[in-house]
């Protein structure tokens, strides 16, 4: 045999690997839809009605309140549902995959249906849109910080569990600083120091002592918890000088603000809000569209391959890290300074957690993370109107609603959640 | 290189008639994992007086004037370590301030009370580390197993001895159910357990919470979310005398430990399961099957955790709140990880982290020092014993001959 | 470019993976380096692409002699490898891996520029035909294309060297034919091209200089002009030769007939084809072939590791094939692995642990739950006397044995239960000399003992000394079954795909 395919192009072979066409998903998707239609739709009596208020009485521009028929509000709602389940059906079809926007959407349409439901035939009370929607950002702003916490590590390939820590700590560094200097902002900038050193710990003895990440990630965890514990009881207790609720004012943005509905939930929020938009902007184009990004997933996914161009791979672990940790140490001054409360004992109750599922269901993006964040936070606002309004819906439920949604993408029953292939994996030459 | 193996084991007995026969046993006491641990426990509990120390007020007003009169800050710091660790041998072992015996040896029939949830749920959990794998889910199947046997203590009406077996069962039932959901999941659609069983937790939170709200479970006359209180005939006996709260959990908690090691040890099960954790690889090829072992490993350390929950319910606090886990599930953990996963190792680390917070109220009472240093000092020591290089640099131990070649 | 390495011998512990070993690659040429797996071929090139500090000896670049710290020097001076295991990054694009390490940027953030990534591949892919879109992404590509990315990687780098690691072993002969015409062109470019292979064939189609490394040493150089049974019995070695004392094999039933076994991956490759025999009870059936024809999967096929797609094996009356593993083990086979590391022991566990891992439910081992470790010591103790197993106690872990000590451990526990068939895949590689003819000795005495017996060997001394009876396996295919007398020049154009009529 000699090579005689010097001259004649060299077709490339056809792939002979046909990945199985994925309809689970959609089916999940379509089911619940289903469901959906029947229970909130078919479900409400007809002839009542559900009242929206979209604005609130110091909104700029008065909206009336909006009274829509019940069962056809949720009917409509179910269909998008059931359009959106068809729509994720056609492009597995395709072999193609569909953006987080849609499980989003999906999600805040269905849930859209039930609250319409349970609205139903109480005139007395009304559903608040934009209050829903406010509380939602407000609620999903330590999600979005752990969350991108969560996607730096891991896709430079550590596992990082201590987002919960991370943010505890940025929590009680916030309110002690600020406390000593008087100043709520100045806690904006203690917090991610804070992270920052959680990370710096989770890194070293992940990369330098090979220890498993997730037995230091939990244990740090215990440690914040301990140390933010102790000195609040202590010292915190006995000088409460340095433990004050401060706050920061919401800072309307001119003009944009005033745009109906959107306006007041987007642009009449604090500083670490707009911080929270420009960080995931910029970590979106960083991530994927710059030099930095390209090596940092290089490295996550395949760390011989970057270290045999050149790229030192603990290096880039240990930065991200600790940059990591920096960003859920500020997501951590949510709880404090940027809420208004003084620090509290283990006050992040679990909302690292949160943010791991978040990170997972917005498939280590920053922009998925926001939108699997904002869906978190619209179920946690939900509860709160629901509760309000006397829903016949346990409020638990909806609590449990990130949890097994997370269950389920891992599982690969909705979606499919592929983490970096070498997350967890200590890279020894 | 396959002859690299011999050699390497070689090379210490070479080198070993040129020591002194002394030096040898002190130089392998160094090396050996025990005495890493010892010194992970001191070197944690230094820690742990530097907090005290920090945290003190009197050292810190005495250190104001640190230059003009230091013999006030060294006192104040003698005084708070002082105080602090006799609080915590006051509190965990014995009271040497008492007048009967009875209240002396107190503190530490508390520790065993305190160790026994951490005993159960640090078997299952070091059962999965030996299997291969990361239960990170202990919380929600104790949470599960003391709702189950919970339930089964204050609403059925069974004769005693009876009762409490069934009830301790149910702990056991609600935990394996809770342990089997992730089993699945990973030997079936390959789900990663650390994350569904994370999840599961809160699931596990939730759903009790919910139940709590229900008619059947509230408390007749009480707004709030806790049960009813467990029947006598379905608590644990107390297994010293009413003065004490050691209570038969304790026992059964041993039993479970003898328990797991047969099974571990001298059983063909633990066998296949230790052969899988080791290398699935292998284990396969040998013609066993890594999927039911991935099950029926969750499926019992679920159960050992919702055991953990039978202490709370069925012998100290005797009815369910959505609390009643506490942090036992991630304090198993620390249990499981600092007992090497082994049954007598993790009932000793649970005596030792069951002291620690036995020692809580009287750390707060006699030296005004939160329960949460005990945390603190919890972590640190995990932490160290996680990273031996870390220890022995620490302490400037020499590394075990193995370990050298890997660092070189 | 020309490379020149001199005397270079890379040692781990008291393994000589290459002893002093001088290469010569002239500007603009083919080299192949032609040896079995384990000869130290990769080593060496690790060496050369700095990833392995030599021990001795010095790498030459335009006669001037240079040392690498790590990749990144050897590239820069202009050394580029493809590994055998792609160093790509499988959710990027072709452009992304292709700049990753090197890339263009824009700006203060340092954007990436994609155009001039894309721009650059369309180049090189268009000057070799290649035929590579920057934007697919890599996981999508088949195998082949995904190796032209690995070059065009290279060659991005401006490599003048470029170093190529068992490339064929992943390819489609379709796939091959194309890689093989790109050397050539490449070579044509003026970029010296190493090849790293053990298939002959390859070897004749592109080189112009052939180096046959064996254990370590250079043993020999040839012209491409070389017969194919030239280069064969240079790489397997005919010199050393092999002798172990058995009686001759008195074949009795038919035990073991299996009819057309056929197993496709799962990147659709068809690994073994169709192929039938016939094993009778005492006698040796050794696979001979050059590694990668398909005998591991033929192994791997008859004892349930990997499924069948498609014949039978059918074992003593009862079909085997589509049971699980254990049931397989327990319908009287024994399997020696040929990877004793990662599927033949449990590091950890100790060695009684390891010399029941198979048996450890069944009696005497174990009643009902219950382990009986007083017999399990006691047995231990036996097979570690009978297999003559070098350990302090049958309490010491079997990782920390050596490895012909592991060998034993296995044996000993696959021919502890009374077997129909027995089957060993490279059951001597990396032993030393004393264990390989301890391991010999046992496996004729399984087959005095009754047992029809396959031996899977890279190494045709191995199976000249063993074998009642050769089937040579070319491609997935059994290219015929000679007798164990066959000349070794025969055997070798055999394992180059010819058929035993065409020798004959």
């Amino acid at each position: 045999m000699t090579a005689t395919v010097a001259d004649a192009p060299a077709a490339p072979a056809p792939s002979t690997v046909i990945p199985p066409k994925k309809f689970g998903p959609s089916i999940a998707l379509g089911v619940i839809a289903l469901l959906s239609l029947v229970i909130f739709g078919i479900g409400t009596p007809s002839g009542a009605s559900t009242t929206f208020v979209v604005a609130r009485g110091t909104d700029f521009v008065h909206l009336p309140a909006y009274t829509a028929p019940s069962r056809l509000a949720a009917v409509l709602l179910s269909l998008v549902g059931l359009g959106l389940a068809g729509w994720a059906a056609y492009r597995a079809n395709q072999h193609r995959k569909v953006g987080i926007w849609l499980p989003v959407v999906y999600g805040m349409a269905i849930m859209g249906a039930l609250l319409t439901w349970a609205g139903a035939g109480r005139d007395a009370t009304s559903i608040q849109i934009t209050g829903l929607l406010t509380s939602s950002l407000f609620l999903a702003v330590p999600l979005v910080f752990g969350a991108l916490a969560g996607t730096l590590c891991e896709r430079s390939g550590i596992i990082n569990i201590a987002i919960e820590g991370q943010l505890l700590a940025g929590a009680f560094l916030a309110a002690l600083v600020a406390s000593m200097v008087g100043n709520a902002y100045v806690g904006l900038i203690a917090a991610p120091v804070a992270g920052a050193l959680v990370g710096l710990l989770l890194a070293i003895f992940a990369t330098k002592y090979w220890v498993n990440q997730i037995v230091v990630g939990v244990v740090l965890n215990m440690l914040v918890v301990g140390l933010t514990s102790f000195f609040f009881s202590t010292v915190m207790t006995e000088n409460g000088d340095l433990n004050q609720a401060l706050g920061m004012a919401k800072l309307p943005i001119p003009l944009l603000s005033s745009i109906p509905i959107l306006g007041p939930v987007l642009f009449n929020q604090n500083l670490l809000v707009y911080i929270l938009y420009v960080t995931v902007a910029v970590l979106q184009v960083m991530l994927f569209k710059s030099r930095w990004g390209l090596r940092v997933r290089a490295v996550g996914e395949h760390p011989k391959a970057a270290d045999t161009v050149g790229i030192n791979v603990n290096r880039t672990r240990v930065r991200n890290t600790v940059l990591g940790g920096a960003i859920a140490g500020l997501g951590g001054a949510f709880f404090t300074v940027a809420s208004g409360l003084a620090f509290g004992k283990e006050m992040t109750s679990g909302k690292g957690y949160i943010a791991l599922a978040a990170m997972i269901l917005g498939r280590w993006s920053p922009r998925g993370a926001l939108a699997a964040a904002l869906l978190f936070g619209f179920a946690d606002a939900l509860r709160a109107q629901l509760g309000a309004i006397g829903s016949p819906i346990p409020s638990q439920f909806l609590a449990m609603f990130p949890y097994i949604a997370t269950i389920f993408a891992v599982a690969g029953l909705v979606g499919h959640a592929r983490p970096p292939a070498a997350e967890g994996i200590p890279y020894k030459k | 290189m396959s002859e690299q193996g011999q050699t390497t084991e070689a090379a210490p007995e070479e080198e070993a008639p040129q020591e002194s026969r002394s030096r040898q046993v002190l130089r392998e006491i160094a090396e050996s994992s025990s005495m890493v641990v010892f010194m992970a426990i001191v070197a944690s509990m230094l820690i742990g007086g530097l907090l005290i120390i920090f945290a003190d007020e009197a050292v810190r007003e005495s250190a104001v004037y640190f230059f003009s009169r230091p013999s006030d800050t060294f006192s104040a710091i003698g005084d708070a370590l002082g105080s602090a660790y006799s609080a915590m041998f006051n509190g965990a072992v014995l009271n040497l301030q008492a007048e009967s015996f009875a209240a002396t040896i107190k503190p530490f029939t508390q520790t065993l009370t305190m160790a026994t949830p951490l005993i159960f749920a640090g078997l299952g959990l070091g059962l999965g580390f030996r299997a291969g794998l990361f239960n990170i889910g202990a919380q929600g199947q104790l949470l599960m197993g003391a709702t189950v046997g919970a339930y089964i203590g204050f609403a059925w009406d069974l004769p005693a001895g009876l009762h409490l077996l069934l009830a301790v069962l149910g702990c056991a039932l609600g935990g394996a159910l809770w342990g089997f959901i992730p089993g699945v999941l990973k030997a079936k659609r390959g789900a990663h357990e650390v994350i569904v069983t994370i999840m599961l937790n809160y699931v596990a939170l939730y759903l009790v919470a919910w139940l709590l709200s229900l008619e059947a479970f509230q408390r007749e006359g009480s707004d709030n979310p806790i049960s009813p209180v467990v029947a006598e005939t379905a608590q644990y006996p107390k297994i010293l005398g009413v003065q004490f709260n050691l209570h038969l959990g304790f026992v059964v908690a041993l039993l479970c430990a003898v328990g797991v090691w047969w099974l571990m040890e001298r059983s063909t099960l633990g066998f296949r399961l230790r052969a899988v954790g080791a290398n699935p690889s292998a284990a396969r090829t040998a013609g066993m099957s890594i999927g039911a072992a991935t099950i029926i490993t969750m499926v019992i350390a679920g159960a050992l955790a919702g055991l953990a929950g039978s202490a709370p319910v069925l012998g100290t606090q005797k009815f369910l709140t959505d609390s009643v886990a506490g942090s036992l599930g991630f304090d198993a953990i620390t249990v499981a990880l600092l007992g090497r996963s082994r049954p007598l190792g993790i009932v000793l680390a649970a005596i030792l982290f069951g002291g620690l917070q036995a020692s809580g109220p009287s750390l707060q009472v006699n030296a005004g020092l939160p329960v949460d240093i005990v945390v603190v000092i919890q972590a640190l020591i995990v932490l160290f014993i996680a990273a031996p290089p870390l220890v022995r640099a620490m302490f400037r131990l020499p590394a075990p001959a193995h370990e050298k070649e890997v660092a070189a | 470019m020309k490379l020149e390495l001199r005397g270079i011998t890379k040692r781990f512990g008291d393994f000589t993976a290459n002893d002093r070993i001088d290469l010569l690659v002239e500007p603009g040429t083919v080299h192949a380096l032609l040896g079995e797996n384990g000869a130290g071929k990769s080593t060496l090139m690790n060496v050369l692409f700095g990833l392995y500090d030599a021990d001795e000896g010095e790498v030459l670049l335009d006669d001037a002699p240079v040392a690498f710290a790590g990749p990144g020097d050897a590239m820069a001076a202009g050394i580029g490898m493809v590994h055998q295991h792609f160093m790509l990054v499988h959710p990027f694009t072709v452009a992304e891996n292709v700049m990753l390490g090197h890339e263009d940027v824009r700006g203060p953030a340092k954007l990436l520029d994609l155009d001039a990534a894309r721009a650059k591949v369309r180049e090189i892919s268009d000057r070799f035909n290649f035929n590579v879109d920057p934007d697919a992404v890599v996981e999508d590509l088949p195998v082949g294309a995904q190796q032209r990315v690995e070059i065009i990687k290279a060659l991005s780098r401006d490599a003048s060297i470029l170093i190529l690691d068992e490339p064929t072993a992943v390819l489609t002969p379709q796939e091959t034919d194309e890689l093989l015409g790109i050397v050539k062109d490449l070579s044509d470019a003026g970029t010296s091209v190493v090849l790293i292979t053990h298939k002959l064939r390859e070897v004749q189609a592109v080189a112009d200089t052939i180096t046959v490394i064996r254990r370590g040493k250079v043993v020999g150089s040839a012209e491409p002009t070389a017969s194919q049974e030239e280069l064969a019995s240079l790489m397997v070695g005919r010199a050393v030769s092999m002798r172990v004392d058995k009686a001759p094999a008195q074949p009795g039933e038919t035990m073991l007939t299996v009819e057309g076994l056929t197993v496709v991956d799962e990147a659709e490759v068809v690994q073994l084809d169709g192929v039938s025999f016939e094993v009778k009870a005492g006698e040796i059936l050794a696979i001979a072939g050059v590694q990668g024809n398909g005998q591991t999967e033929l192994a791997e096929a008859l004892i349930g590791v990997v499924t069948a797609d498609a014949g039978q094996a059918v074992l003593d009356g009862d079909v085997i094939t589509g049971k699980s593993i254990k049931e397989v083990l327990h319908s009287g086979i024994g399997f020696v692995p040929e990877d004793r590391t990662e599927d033949g022991i449990v590091a950890t566990m100790t060695i009684a642990n390891n010399l029941i891992l198979d048996v450890h439910d069944k009696q005497p081992y174990a009643k009902g739950l219950a382990l009986q470790p007083k017999v399990i010591a006691d047995e231990a103790r036996k097979h570690v006397e009978q297999f003559d197993v070098r350990a302090t106690s049958i309490e010491q872990t079997a990782g920390s044995l050596s490895g012909g000590n592991q060998q034993k451990v296995v044996l000993a526990r696959e021919l502890s239960r009374p077997l129909k068939l027995l089957i060993a895949s490279n059951p001597t590689r990396g032993l030393d000399v004393g264990s390989i003819e301890f391991v010999h000795k046992r496996i004729v005495a399984e087959r005095d003992a009754g047992a029809a017996v396959i031996i899977v060997s890279a190494e045709l001394d191995e199976v000249v000394a063993l074998a009642d009876r050769i089937a040579v396996m070319y491609h997935g295919r059994i290219v015929g079954i000679v007798p164990p007398e066959t000349d070794r020049d025969t055997l070798g154009l055999m394992m180059a795909g010819a058929h035993q009529e065409e020798v004959a």
